[in-house]
């Protein structure tokens, strides 16, 4: 009898479903969807004067987003993820066009070239550009012992040295969905297209950029959006003159310990999120082509 | 003739190109490996003074170090795992059957990999204090295995769409009940796909700076010790440790050969 009820159960679908979806469900609720919802309740609080938050609803952390020192933080964050964006696709772009279309036998470890750097930890890849780029680092040392500078030139602690960091994290993120969408383009268009008459650079502007355009959508968005929360590379290379929204958020969490205003800087970074990829799914973009 | 040689001089230059892209990309590994080597002792640690194994050597006696690398190791370990059941059960069912709220966890399944991940290491930093749940290694692993189930959902349900249903059938027709079919049949199809998601959630693992660096407690993690020290100058040994690291994976991948590169939902 029993045997023949949990029989009953397995057919009517609800056990496995449950079973299967359950674990993702809660996992999705209670680490996903409830701390979200926290940060945003949060982002209407205010803290007492231990730094504890309060829950009271104030619109105060919101006012002091609009101060001008963070709008300008705002605008420098936007110009260098734009930039890092914009490069990321000038490099990666005929990068990942000449290693996708070899016709070389060494095309995989082409392609693997561009991921073993990644099995090194981000954090000293980027402390390696610092020790390269310092006042008294190799790069100096070397235009001094050629005698092409009289004095080491400072690098570091610029817009500049952020985007260089900045480009140089994202840039796969960048090559890789190229590569893709590049290794999928049919060679007998190119041809037809050249016999037909068209010039080189008419072939890529008609036909190769418009069947890649996936790749560089998803590849703008996977670069763009992580670029304005990577507060470790301004501050290991910019030095604190180049601070993005994430640096802003991680003072208020780790030192300034005001958590409500920390939490309405990320509902702006979340915003930004949710309208670049609705812009990013009327252009035609796939959702799965973001998870690379 | 004269195609010819502009063809050979595009390829040259496409060749230029292309390796000063490489040296970019493998720059600061050569700066890091150089200076595992670096005979200097003072911070912070800049200076080429000469060619040493000592960093090697002392390596061995930085308890701190090892052990850092020991809980990111753990860490990783613990979270595929758990990360690889959860994702590929929840694949299986979310592509199985209808349910109430499918599309919602569909939809909550792009929150990880799109929202910068400063974002989900304070919410999850909030929710955890919140909670009163301590900060470390549970809570480590918690965030590693929140972040890491949708590549590996991903994973899965890109072998799931090429997957004929008719051979579970068949399965359950010749008298294998549903938990026998799942182990015998279902889940030897999908292991490509499971194994892709299980290497891409280690490799996250392993490399998370952001969201442990909110979540960790007094635990540390290899890159939260190395974001500790850059402020007085990251010492070589940590960069010996990172060069044997470094070998030993490219060992590891050439010595299995796996199809890396060949899946299509592949982050790093």
């Amino acid at each position: 009898m029993a045997k023949r009820i949990s029989n009953h159960e397995f057919k009517s679908n609800t056990m496995p479903a449950i079973v299967t979806v359950g674990p993702v469900a809660i996992l999705s609720l209670f680490l996903v969807v409830a701390p979200l919802a926290l940060v945003a309740i949060m982002s209407f609080c205010q803290t007492d004067e231990f730094y504890n938050v309060v829950y009271k609803f104030t619109a105060i952390n919101y006012s002091k987003l609009l101060s001008p020192d963070y709008i300008k933080i705002y605008g420098q964050s936007l110009l260098i993820a734009l930039i890092t964006t914009v490069l990321c696709v000038l490099i990666g772009y005929p990068f990942a066009y000449v290693i996708a279309r070899t016709k070389s036998h060494k095309k995989k470890l082409f392609y693997m070239l561009v991921i073993i750097p990644f099995w090194t930890n981000s954090l000293i890849r980027i402390y390696g550009w610092r020790t390269f780029l310092g006042s008294s680092g190799w790069l100096n040392m070397l235009l001094l012992n050629l005698g092409l500078v009289d004095e080491p030139v400072e690098f570091l602690y610029k817009t500049g040295t952020t985007v260089l960091g900045m480009v140089y994290c994202f840039i796969p993120f960048m090559v890789l969905p190229l590569y893709t969408a590049i290794e999928k383009l049919d060679g007998s268009l190119l041809e037809a297209s050249s016999d037909l008459g068209a010039k080189p650079y008419k072939t890529l502007f008609e036909v190769i950029i418009p069947l890649t355009s996936g790749g560089i959508f998803s590849g703008c968005i996977m670069v763009f959006i992580p670029c304005l929360g990577y507060f470790f590379v301004s501050n290991i290379l910019g030095g604190g003159n180049t601070d993005m929204i994430g640096n802003l958020i991680e003072r208020q969490f780790k030192s300034a310990n005001n958590w409500p205003l920390g939490a309405a800087l990320s509902i702006i970074l979340i915003l930004v999120t949710l309208i670049l990829v609705k812009i990013y799914q009327n252009l035609g973009g796939d959702m799965d082509s973001l998870g690379v | 003739m004269k195609k010819a040689r502009k063809e050979k001089a595009n390829k040259r230059l496409s060749i230029v190109f292309c390796s000063m892209v490489y040296l970019f990309l493998f720059l600061p590994i050569f700066v890091v490996i150089a200076n595992s080597f670096n005979a200097t002792t003072s911070k912070p640690y800049l200076s080429w003074k000469g060619f040493t194994f000592d960093w090697y050597i002392k390596l061995w006696s930085n308890s701190a170090l090892l052990g850092s690398f020991g809980n990111t190791i753990f860490i990783a370990v613990a979270s595929t795992v758990l990360s690889t059941i959860i994702g590929t059960l929840g694949a299986v069912g979310i592509y199985r059957y209808k349910f109430k709220g499918k599309g919602i966890i569909n939809g909550l399944l792009y929150i990880p990999v799109v929202i910068p991940e400063i974002v989900i290491g304070i919410a999850l930093l909030t929710i955890f204090s919140n909670t009163n749940i301590p900060r470390g290694m549970l809570t480590l692993i918690l965030s590693h295995v929140s972040f890491s189930v949708p590549y590996v959902i991903f994973n899965v349900r890109a072998r799931l769409s090429g997957y004929d249903k008719s051979i579970e059938e068949a399965s359950m027709d010749l008298g294998a009940n549903r938990v026998v079919t799942f182990f015998e049949i279902t889940l030897p199809v999908l292991a490509p796909g499971i194994a892709g998601g299980a290497l891409l959630a280690f490799t996250l693992s392993i490399d998370d700076v952001i969201i442990s660096y909110f979540v960790n407690g007094q635990t540390k993690t290899y890159p939260l010790k190395v974001m500790e020290s850059i402020k007085s100058g990251v010492s070589p040994d940590v960069n010996a440790l990172s060069t044997l690291v470094l070998i030993g994976t490219i060992g590891l991948v050439f010595l299995t050969q796996s199809g890396i590169g060949s899946g299509k939902h592949k982050k790093i």
